[in-house]
């Protein structure tokens, strides 16, 4: 009987701290649907005038979409290096014991833990001095910096939960090491290298102060065309909106995908 | 598990080391370099040792910046890991209704940073926002763009609303980790509930509470992107954070010597307390 209750109280708990969590959402998906009269001219709880104007703006103007695309495009590029780089590093750290392996782990973490703003003054000159100022790999290859760590941080977790065992079978029937890692070992990992992706993905994905940095034009992600809303007239609060909702969409499909594992991913494989 | 030596294991991970090395040693350099350095143009620099570090270190304003700094990240750290237990002890064992939550939970770790200082900003303006209008409602007078306490209660609880459910999240995969035994002999032992907390639940949370502990103090740290679009910094520099201290130094007045030695023992700071974390903890550990 005690038990029911208490349980009772906790689903109540939960639920008045989602809701919580969600209102300033809501508030945010509110004023997208809205006109900008409407929300300047008092406070409405739900759209009274419903509108799809402002996404019809974002929709059409390409100064506007290309924005997400450029944020896609570099985010997919950066999965693509780290997973390549990481996978690799991880099973080395997992499996074998190397001249300077931990101080090689420390210095990896240590820049995890550098500040963005540390790197943006070098990474502008850097990146310019090569000629690569403005383009999407530039903002993936910085967002290596803090990602390449994270990543053989959790892979290394879930892959030391994987028995050796199953390394020296392969080998005795045969196997060589690309073909093992492939073949066999990256399946067993798979919902490891999921979550991996899925921490890669949002990390770069809500990242603005470098991606903004090294962009001007082409590659210019859509969290900082979103600071161009303040126009003549005052800020574009329905279509800043109406952006910022668009920008939440990618995260919650990908999270969909990995549901499973998220509470195992977000313990970096260490549970 | 016993691992091997061997020292071919380097050849695995030099891609790492090569691309990090790109991405992270080559900066790092050019930051010491303009250190030591009074830089007035390109080919007409002058070396100038250490004075650019006792600059900064002497500086009033950073010195302010950094205690804020400290500050907040205490503030956040207090507030969001026994909260986050709290929320992870409540969530639902399993089923759809776990999934549900988790959903529900992680979505605002993937906002965009300026986008969370987009919905705040709407959110807490006392026109048209649902939380600062209610504040006037009730007949507080708040105003987060004119009042310094109001403006940095305003990042804290951004930074709440933002990141508990991280903690949440990590508490919620350490807990359900502890086999159902534990909580079986528990019961047969009628303990209460605290003892469970404190005996069975607390203890096999620990690692999962140094992840959630060295995260969330680095990222408060550099916090940057979300007052810099909240409160830009203001009113006055009462949410100034060192970043962005740091950022308008070094892009806005473009004070190159000064901002590379001002970035050093940033950095420094933050590798010092992550590893006074760290090795606090797997001390208290080793002890038990």
């Amino acid at each position: 009987m005690a038990i029911r209750e208490r349980s009772r109280s906790k689903g109540l708990g939960i639920t008045v701290f989602i809701i919580l969590l969600l209102t300033p959402i809501y508030w945010l998906l509110n004023m997208s649907f809205k006109t900008n009269r409407e929300i300047l001219s008092g406070l409405t709880l739900w759209p009274q005038n419903f509108t799809f104007d402002n996404y019809v703006v974002i929709f059409t103007d390409s100064s506007w979409y290309s924005g997400y695309i450029n944020s896609m495009t570099y985010v997919l590029m950066n999965m693509t290096i780290t997973l390549t780089v990481a996978l690799p590093a991880a099973y080395a750290f997992s499996r074998y014991r190397f001249l300077g392996d931990k101080h090689l782990f420390f210095w990896l973490l240590s820049n995890r833990m550098a500040p963005p703003a540390v790197f943006l003054l070098p990474f502008f000159q850097l990146y310019s001095s090569i000629g690569l100022f403005d383009t999407h790999i530039a903002v993936a290859l910085a967002h290596c910096l803090f990602n390449v760590p994270l990543a053989v941080w959790i892979l290394e977790g879930f892959m030391s939960g994987v028995p050796r065992e199953y390394d020296e079978m392969a080998y005795i029937d045969g196997y060589s090491f690309p073909r093992f890692f492939v073949k066999i070992f990256m399946p067993m990992i798979r919902s490891g290298i999921g979550v991996t992706a899925f921490f890669i993905f949002m990390f770069s994905w809500v990242e603005l102060l470098l991606a903004r940095t090294l962009t001007s034009v082409d590659a210019q992600p859509i969290a900082a065309i979103m600071t161009r809303t303040i126009g003549a007239s005052g800020i574009d609060w329905g279509v800043l909106s109406a952006a910022g909702v668009l920008t939440i969409l990618p995260g919650v499909l990908v999270v969909w995908f990995v549901r499973n594992h998220v509470a195992r991913g977000f313990a970096l494989g260490r549970v | 598990m016993s691992k091997i030596p061997d020292n071919r294991a380097w050849w695995l991970v030099l891609p790492v080391l090569l691309l990090v090395a790109f991405s992270a040693l080559v900066p790092l350099m050019t930051v010491v370099n303009y250190s030591v350095q009074d830089i007035f143009g390109p080919g007409n620099a002058y070396y100038v040792g250490t004075e650019w570090f006792r600059d900064v270190l002497r500086d009033e304003r950073l010195q302010a910046s950094l205690l804020r700094q400290f500050g907040f990240s205490a503030a956040v750290l207090a507030i969001e890991i026994p909260l986050g237990i709290g929320i992870a002890l409540m969530m639902p064992k399993g089923g759809i209704r776990a999934s549900l939550c988790l959903i529900l939970l992680a979505i605002p770790l993937l906002i965009p940073w300026n986008v969370v200082g987009t919905i705040w900003q709407i959110f807490a303006r006392g026109d048209i926002g649902l939380f600062g209008w209610g504040l006037n409602q009730l007949g507080f007078n708040y105003n987060y763009t004119g009042d310094p306490v109001d403006a940095w209660l305003t990042v804290l609880l951004m930074d709440v609303w933002h990141w508990t459910p991280l903690v949440a999240l990590l508490c919620y995969s350490g807990l359900r980790a502890i086999p159902e035994a534990f909580y079986q002999a528990a019961e047969i032992d009628r303990a209460s509930r605290w003892a469970v907390f404190r005996y069975i639940q607390l203890p096999r949370l620990k690692n999962v509470l140094v992840i959630a502990v060295l995260l969330r103090f680095m990222d408060s740290f550099m916090i940057y992107t979300e007052p810099f679009v909240l409160t830009g910094g203001g009113p006055g520099s009462s949410t100034t954070f060192l970043s962005q201290t740091l950022t308008t130094m070094a892009v806005g007045q473009f004070d190159l010597g000064r901002a590379a030695a001002f970035s050093l023992v940033y950095f420094l700071i933050v590798l010092l307390v992550s590893w006074l974390f760290f090795t606090a903890i797997t001390h208290m550990d080793k002890e038990r």
